[in-house]
């Protein structure tokens, strides 16, 4: 029950005779830090006090006791409504807060533990003839190398077959069966386990060459059975909101199909279709298990994706940790390192896709 | 420029559904001719007919005839495309292209289908075509901003400027005017005073004083109830259809009476 429904009741009994006052109570400013500095130190005492003291503990019990505090404190000041805009207020903050703890820590791990290696000879470097006692060089240029090229195939098979599926979804087979059955299994390839995709092309290709073949190309093509998905979905949605009257616009100006779709409704979504592409690439550089099948590693540089092993940057990190040499802390570093060369790589696409949204995006001034 | 439309014994079904019975409709060159009639009375639906643009919609289709200067617009083996290219059509919302400049707006019709023009003849084409619409003035200084910058009432004369610069005979317009203010909507409607001499205009509109006011003839549509299909009541001369119309429907509906 609120205190506006109760000064409602009253009045309807007994009319004040002023208008109705548009001011309430509100708490000041600096309230909820008040609050929370005092949750903090309350928790902090009890804890101390008790002897039960960890910082794990501490941050909960603080929360909870914050969010209390406050609800309680502003129900009594201000009413219920903004009471309970606060409690929840309190409780997406600190969501948000716990989502943010996995990923601040994944990166400060990677950065702390990647940045020993992260030198000039690790990016000149492959692992040929890396071994022995005294070798702390050594590096991971044949697995970045390794990674772009396979990464970059897989793109170039993805993203032809993955937008013009989208295209044919939404401008062609709106509702005929055939579209609804492609909708269905792009669903249900979005969903495919990567190993699943590296079974899949290994065995393709051990039907061709026998079971001993381990090819860059390999990879591409399991890289891109977990693409396609994923650039159909995303040029779909982008393509569905390029507004009709657009294309009503094009045919009216007599303009054929496949024109308005090349250059009206293409054009119009293309900001949102190549971040979307960038994305997936993004989704897809960093699968291990796929290329751990289809690729292999190995410890020199191979430029030729159609023949032999590859090195590749998550597979490299996973063979550096499983299995190193003597001694074991070099091979570690560089696993670290390979991690955060990843992660940057990652970085940079998704900013990559960032910019190519803002150069492409239609102007309005 | 500017034909005769013949619509004989025009059925427009979507799917299965009639949507337009029987329409009779002769419309002169170079006049203007304006449809009006309640919501969902099929005004709409009869207009898109006549360049094929309700076939954008799967499924629809047309039975009888329809004619522009006596071809039939649905014969075997016509392009919808070709019969786009001499019938323009301006929307009720303005829909400039939001990727094209001002500029590129207006030649559109060209650019889209490929042609080839020396930049001399593209830039005559675009002054003519800005002049054409009364925006010439107003933009000339501009024109490689986008299409989007502009106010709603100038975006609805570049719409129209992209029509008219393909040179159609007719243009059809889809309400027009009922996405602007009354400045903008004057100025569109001293436009179509001004095109109606090289052009055929058809127009929809739900504004009965627009269609007094632009129109050379009305066509009034009506639907007797939710399901049925609408049907073209009389057409006449416009001072005919608001001072004496001979059906009773008619004069009860652009007198404001209902029933």
């Amino acid at each position: 029950m609120s205190i506006d429904t109760e000064r409602a009741q009253q009045e309807k009994v007994e009319p004040p005779p002023g208008p109705v006052s548009l001011v309430r109570a509100e708490l000041p400013r600096w309230a909820p830090y008040g609050i929370l500095v005092a949750s903090l130190v309350v928790v902090g005492v009890l804890l101390a006090v008790t002897g039960g003291f960890s910082i794990g503990l501490f941050v909960f019990l603080s929360a909870v006791l914050f969010g209390l505090a406050t609800y309680l404190v502003s129900r009594v000041v201000e009413g219920a409504r903004k009471a309970t805009d606060r409690l929840v207020t309190i409780v997406v903050t600190v969501a948000f807060l716990i989502a943010l703890i996995p990923l601040i820590s994944v990166v400060i791990t990677v950065v702390t533990n990647g940045l020993a290696r992260f030198d000039a000879a690790f990016f000149t470097q492959s692992m040929r003839g890396v071994g022995g006692a005294n070798d702390l060089a050594g590096g991971g240029y044949h697995a970045i190398m390794g990674t772009l090229i396979i990464t970059a195939l897989a793109a170039v098979m993805s993203i032809p077959v993955g937008v013009l599926t989208a295209v044919y979804l939404v401008e062609y087979g709106s509702k005929s069966r055939l579209a609804r059955a492609v909708t269905f299994f792009v669903d249900v390839m979005t969903g495919i386990p990567s190993i699943v995709a590296g079974l899949f092309s290994f065995a393709l290709f051990a039907l061709f060459f026998g079971p001993s073949i381990r090819l860059g190309f390999a990879g591409s093509v399991a890289l891109s059975v977990l693409m396609i998905p994923v650039v159909v979905r995303s040029t779909e949605e982008m393509l569905k909101i390029v507004p009709n009257e657009l294309r009503e616009a094009a045919y009216a100006l007599g303009t054929p199909k496949w024109r308005t779709i090349l250059k009206v409704v293409i054009p119009t979504s293309i900001a949102g279709i190549a971040s979307g592409i960038t994305l997936a690439i993004a989704r897809v550089i960093g699968e291990t298990a796929p290329l751990l099948i289809a690729v292999g590693i190995t410890t020199g540089l191979n430029l030729n994706p159609f023949a032999n092993r590859m090195a590749t940057l998550p597979v490299f990190a996973y063979y550096s940790y499983a299995a190193p040499g003597v001694p074991r802390e070099p091979f570690i570093d560089r696993a670290w390192t390979s991690a955060l060369v990843l992660i940057i790589i990652v970085l940079v696409l998704n900013l990559v896709a960032r910019l190519v949204a803002r150069v492409f995006a239609p102007k309005t001034r | 420029m500017g034909k005769a439309i013949d619509a004989k014994n025009l059925n427009i079904y979507y799917s299965s559904f009639l949507a337009v019975e029987g329409v009779n409709m002769t419309i002169r060159p170079k006049t203007v001719t304006a449809l009006i009639g309640p919501s969902g009375c099929g005004k709409s639906t009869f207009l898109r007919s006549i360049n094929r643009m309700h076939e954008v919609i799967p499924g629809a289709r047309v039975e009888g005839r329809l004619e522009l200067d006596g071809k039939d617009l649905y014969g075997p083996g016509v392009d919808p495309v070709g019969v786009r290219r001499q019938i323009g059509m301006v929307f009720q919302r303005p829909n400039p292209f939001p990727t094209m400049s001002i500029y590129d707006n207006v030649i559109a019709g060209q650019r889209l289908n490929n042609k080839k023009m020396k930049k001399d003849a593209t830039d005559d084409l675009v002054e003519q075509s800005l002049r054409g619409a009364n925006l010439w003035n107003e933009v000339k200084d501009r024109l490689d901003k986008p299409g989007s910058s502009m106010s709603g009432g100038q975006q609805q004369r570049l719409c129209i400027a992209r029509a008219i610069a393909v040179q159609p005979d007719v243009l059809l317009m889809d309400e027009p005017c009922s996405a602007l203010d009354p400045i903008s909507t004057l100025a569109i409607e001293d436009l179509i005073n001004e095109l109606k001499m090289d052009y055929t205009i058809v127009i929809v509109t739900h504004n009965m004083q627009q269609a007094a006011r632009v129109s050379d003839f009305t066509g009034f549509f009506n639907i007797e109830g939710t399901g049925k299909p609408g049907h073209l009541v009389e057409m006449d001369e416009t001072k005919t259809i608001f001072s004496q119309p001979k059906e009773k429907a008619t004069e009860d509906y652009v007198s404001g009476r209902f029933g």
